[in-house]
């Protein structure tokens, strides 16, 4: 294994502050945990200074996979930029898409029809259950329940056939426009999508008694890994991670200004006050649920109406800044948009949940055993590309 | 055996019918829970089909697999100890092999009767873990390293209630020798009711519970398969075996279900017999293995239907459930039925 | 986000006043003094406060005080023109490099210089968030740092300073965090050129291959099919 000049110097340093070291005399051993380690499902990498199985310090390492997303943006055409920051987040794909239309939108002085608005609510809310039910199963697995993970990709399929029935795409739909969006909701897609919320609900209990209930997974993640509110707000700790450590924030609900249907449905935001990995769990179930009944009552409310705000053919945003922020599946995605006039973007900043998310990780680990960092790491859920950009 | 065929062999020839029959004895339910528990049943219970491709249904899934195996490049690290690096699978291999050695398959089937038996099975199997730990060792790797010492101290402290439970079976029976065992609770009586005869199940349920949750723990399936943990250690100990080093581990653990199965069907279920038949009868000798088998598969699925369904602990919890829990209840067993064991 | 905070309603236009973030600017102003020279208030949408660089600090330390504790983000926007052009066939823009820094077109609040810091800080209570920024010169491209009021900034910080090549004095860690050790050049300025467009310019604008089925007419579609 190779550590870098600076590691070293990092491992040396938290060493000597640390308490535990003090306490027992050993010289520990340094564990190199990624950039091919199954638990960072990616290839963050995380150089682990351990005394036993006990974490002294902790140092996340990134860039394996980073892609330079601000730069490429600052090259492309708006209407390109969608297709890129599809893969940010690429379980998130359309929610990735939303902030960045809106604030180019809000550039433009352009807003999508109501319709329109509606639709985008209802995909953001199935990328939202596409990307958090996988969550739910992929926790199972990283603490060894295998099963649920496949009961995961069982029903996250539902979710994406249909977003495949209206977009033709399951991964990166790449379907929000400038002004609206590319296409109508098919026949019969309203009817389908509410039998395949009945489904994730039944998921979601399954979750509950296979996952949650379960007394060796409470054993394992109740008091482990937890962040206070305070420091959840300092770090910028967002969505579930923010809201499982008692932060009552939900832009859904706290920003109503923007062009999108959450204002018209009426949901829930849960909190819970523990904060640690258990939380973390139990508030993304319930925000599954309550996802189903926004998408339900969306779709029960939905107005008719063109899909497409009238924009010039060639998009030339006009100059001015503008940062648009949106609650998406894994905390807050916001897009700084620079625009001077041109066809494209002066310069983007991809503000991402994951990279505030994961920069809590040095902190929270500490005094963990390894094991646990797995779990706190699962619950903090990150997806690399959020993190690299 | 031999007086099955009612054959004078000589020595050599014994011997090399001996090494077949363990080996059948080893690699039948071995393959068989890869096949049906590992690649099948799991499969079903994951609401997916799993190997559709070899054979009818994917029934010759395991043997493709060994096939794999066999073709894989045998990778050994640069900085491990080489020697002990290949000799530890044998060592792991090795001790399972030796458990069957004692296991009674029916009345004149089986490959040793030592009056000792529990014992001797009890004492060989936990030699497997300094197999484990020179894996881990030899292997060069943190986490390999990390997934041995895991090993070890998880083995050794299910070691005891593993060694505790079958002390109430032994205190019951009155004997070590497991096919002494196994006629006990044949000819054994309900208060006074012999149809079933009286097998251990019955009367040492708790010490079947203890017996199975630590096995569980001695095989390391989840929920304690903390040497192994895929998404902590990437298999731990067997990080940086391939090929046909890594077949062997494979093997071993699934013919350590078996043994460990066998051993829960003979001092538990009853063994090689069914209520209802010949004890003594000749036929038996044929007899008596299949439902013996029938009886193992039924132990594994309990212990495959737990590791696909349950996440895993910690491993100071796991010493803290050991120590606190199931020793404890464990002798309490043992108190209670030295107890009965004298009023009645 | 307007003053009407219901949740239900959307007000028609955005109110021309916005006094919910004026106070804002007024309450940084009246904690920081001198050191802010300037604001933009977009009413009903955002806010944006330029503070000078010996400032920067003391601002976080208000804008936390004032209730901001949320940390949003920190980063840093370089105002050169981007002289290598986009490789578009023809170019949009004509490019103009000016003499001085303060020539450059900087953004809503005005600028001076060709490098300015920008973090957002978000307020829980208030559901409001606040861009600071400031000014950095040219020949000394440093900042205090914000690690020590918003822990989130550390990661941040490190981003900035190996894209941009701005130092954070004070910064427990200021280490790369993306680009390997050995590393050369600050990719987010301006002046740093995307070579893989150098290499294989980006097909373009203009995709002029007909769908199939339609008629291909070439001298319609050239030029205006954007997507």
């Amino acid at each position: 294994m190779t550590v870098t000049e600076h590691e070293r110097a990092f491992i040396t340093s938290t060493l000597s502050e640390s308490r535990i070291n003090l306490e027992i005399e050993s010289d520990g051993m340094t564990l190199n945990l990624g950039p091919q380690h199954p638990a960072t499902h990616g290839t963050l990498r995380i150089i682990v200074k351990l005394d036993g199985e006990q974490i002294v310090a902790c140092e996340p390492t990134m860039g394996y996979m980073h892609r330079g997303y601000e730069k490429l943006c600052e090259f492309r055409t708006f209407p390109q930029v969608t297709t890129l920051v599809n893969r940010i987040d690429w379980l998130s794909h359309f929610a990735n898409e939303v902030p960045f239309i809106l604030a180019a939108e809000q550039l433009m002085g352009v807003e999508a029809p109501p319709r329109a608005q509606y639709i985008r609510t209802v995909f953001f809310e199935m990328a939202r259950l596409g990307n958090i039910t996988l969550f739910l199963g992929e926790m199972g697995l990283q603490l060894g329940a295998m099963t649920a993970l496949f009961y995961a990709f069982r029903d996250r399929e539902h979710v994406l056939n249909l977003l495949e029935a209206v977009t033709g795409g399951r991964f990166h739909p790449n379907f929000d426009r400038i002004g609206g969006l590319k296409d109508d909701l098919p026949k019969g897609w309203i009817d389908e999508t509410k039998a395949v919320m009945k489904k994730i609900r039944g998921f979601c209990d399954q979750m509950e008694t296979l996952v949650m209930g379960n007394e060796i997974f409470q054993t394992r993640t109740r008091g482990i890994g937890v962040i206070p509110k305070d420091v959840a707000l300092g770090y910028g700790l967002s969505g579930a991670n923010a809201r499982a450590s008692g932060v009552d924030l939900d832009l859904r609900r706290d920003n109503p200004d923007i062009a999108m249907a959450w204002k018209h449905a009426d949901f829930k935001v849960w909190t819970h006050p523990d904060g640690d990995s258990f939380a973390r769990y139990w508030v993304r179930l319930q925000e599954v649920r309550e996802s189903t009944h926004i998408i339900e009552q969306l779709l029960d409310g939905i107005p008719a109406g063109p899909i497409m705000a009238k924009v010039p053919r060639i998009i030339k945003v006009p100059a001015g800044e503008a940062y648009v922020q949106t609650e998406n599946p894994l905390g807050w995605m916001g897009y700084y948009v620079v625009s001077k006039g041109d066809l494209g973007p002066f310069r983007v900043k991809i503000r991402t949940a994951s990279f505030n998310n994961v920069s809590v990780l040095p902190w929270v680990a500490k005094g963990l055993y390894v094991p646990d960092i797995v779990t706190v790491l699962a619950s903090l859920y990150f997806i690399l590309g959020d993190i690299d950009r | 055996m031999t007086a099955l065929f009612a054959l004078e062999l000589s020595y050599w020839q014994e011997t090399v019918l001996k090494v077949v029959g363990v080996l059948a004895a080893v690699l039948i339910p071995a393959g068989a829970f890869v096949q049906l528990f590992l690649f099948k049943m799991v499969s079903h219970l994951q609401s997916r089909l799993g190997p559709m491709e070899a054979g009818p249904h994917g029934s010759l899934q395991a043997i493709a697999e060994v096939g794999k195996f066999i073709q894989k490049e045998d990778i050994i690290p640069e900085r491990a100890d080489r020697f002990v690096f290949k000799l530890a699978p044998y060592v792991v291999v090795m001790t399972v092999l030796l458990v069957y050695l004692v296991i009674p398959f029916g009345p004149d089937m089986y490959f040793a009767n030592l009056d000792a038996g529990v014992f001797y099975a009890l004492a060989v199997s936990s030699v497997s873990v300094i197999g484990v730990l020179i894996a881990g060792w030899a292997s060069a790797n943190k986490y390999s390293l990390m997934g041995a010492i895991r090993a070890a101290g998880q083995l050794i402290a299910y070691e005891l209630p593993l060694v505790l439970a079958v002390v109430g079976v032994v205190i019951q029976a009155g004997t070590m020798n497991l096919q002494g065992i196994v006629a006990i609770q044949a000819q054994g009586e309900i208060f006074g009711w012999g149809a079933i005869g009286n097998p251990f199940i019955l009367t040492q349920f708790v010490g079947l519970f203890i017996f199975m949750v630590a096995i569980q723990a001695e095989l390391t399936q989840t929920p304690f398969d903390m040497p192994i943990a895929e998404s902590e250690l990437i298999t731990g100990y067997m990080t940086e075996y391939s090929g046909l080093r890594f077949l062997l581990f494979f093997i071993a653990e699934f013919a350590a279900v078996g043994a460990f199965g066998a051993l829960a069907a003979t001092l538990w279920l009853g063994g090689w017999y069914l209520p209802g038949l010949d004890f003594d009868a000749n036929y038996m000798n044929v007899v008596g293995p299949i439902i013996l088998f029938a009886k193992i598969m039924l132990v594994a699925f309990v212990v495959f239907w737990v590791r696909f369904t349950y996440p895993r602990l910690r491993e100071d919890q796991l010493q803290a459930f050991a120590w606190k829990f199931l020793i404890p209840l464990s002798l309490i067993n043992i108190v209670a039925t030295g107890v009965l064991k004298v009023v009645f | 986000m307007s003053s009407a905070d219901t949740g239900t309603e959307v007000t028609e236009e955005a109110p021309a006043v916005d006094e919910r973030r004026d106070a804002i600017v007024a309450a940084v102003a009246a904690r920081l003094g001198d050191a802010v020279v300037g604001s933009h208030v977009e009413p009903g949408v955002d806010v944006w406060v330029r503070v000078t660089r010996d400032g920067w600090a003391e601002a976080a330390q208000a804008v936390h005080d004032l209730g901001f504790t949320f940390f949003d983000f920190l980063s840093a926007i370089d105002w050169y023109p981007n002289i290598h052009g986009k490789n578009e066939e023809p170019p949009t823009n004509p490019i103009t490099v000016p003499a001085t820094s303060a020539e450059l077109e900087h953004g809503v609040t005005g600028g001076e210089t060709r490098f300015q810091l920008i973090a957002r800080v978000f307020s829980p209570e208030q559901k409001l968030g606040v861009h600071l920024r400031c000014d950095l010169p040219d020949d000394d491209l440093s900042a205090p740092t914000w690690s020590r009021i918003y822990p989130g900034a550390d990661w941040n910080e490190r981003e900035v300073c190996e894209m941009f090549g701005i130092d954070f004095p004070g910064h427990p860690n200021l280490v790369h965090l993306y680009l390997p050790g050995g590393f050369e050049g600050h990719p987010l300025r301006k002046d740093f050129p995307l070579l893989a467009r150098h290499v294989k310019p980006w097909p373009g604008l203009v995709d002029v291959e007909a769908m199939p089925g339609e008629p291909d007419d070439d001298a319609e579609a050239e030029g205006s099919e954007a997507e």
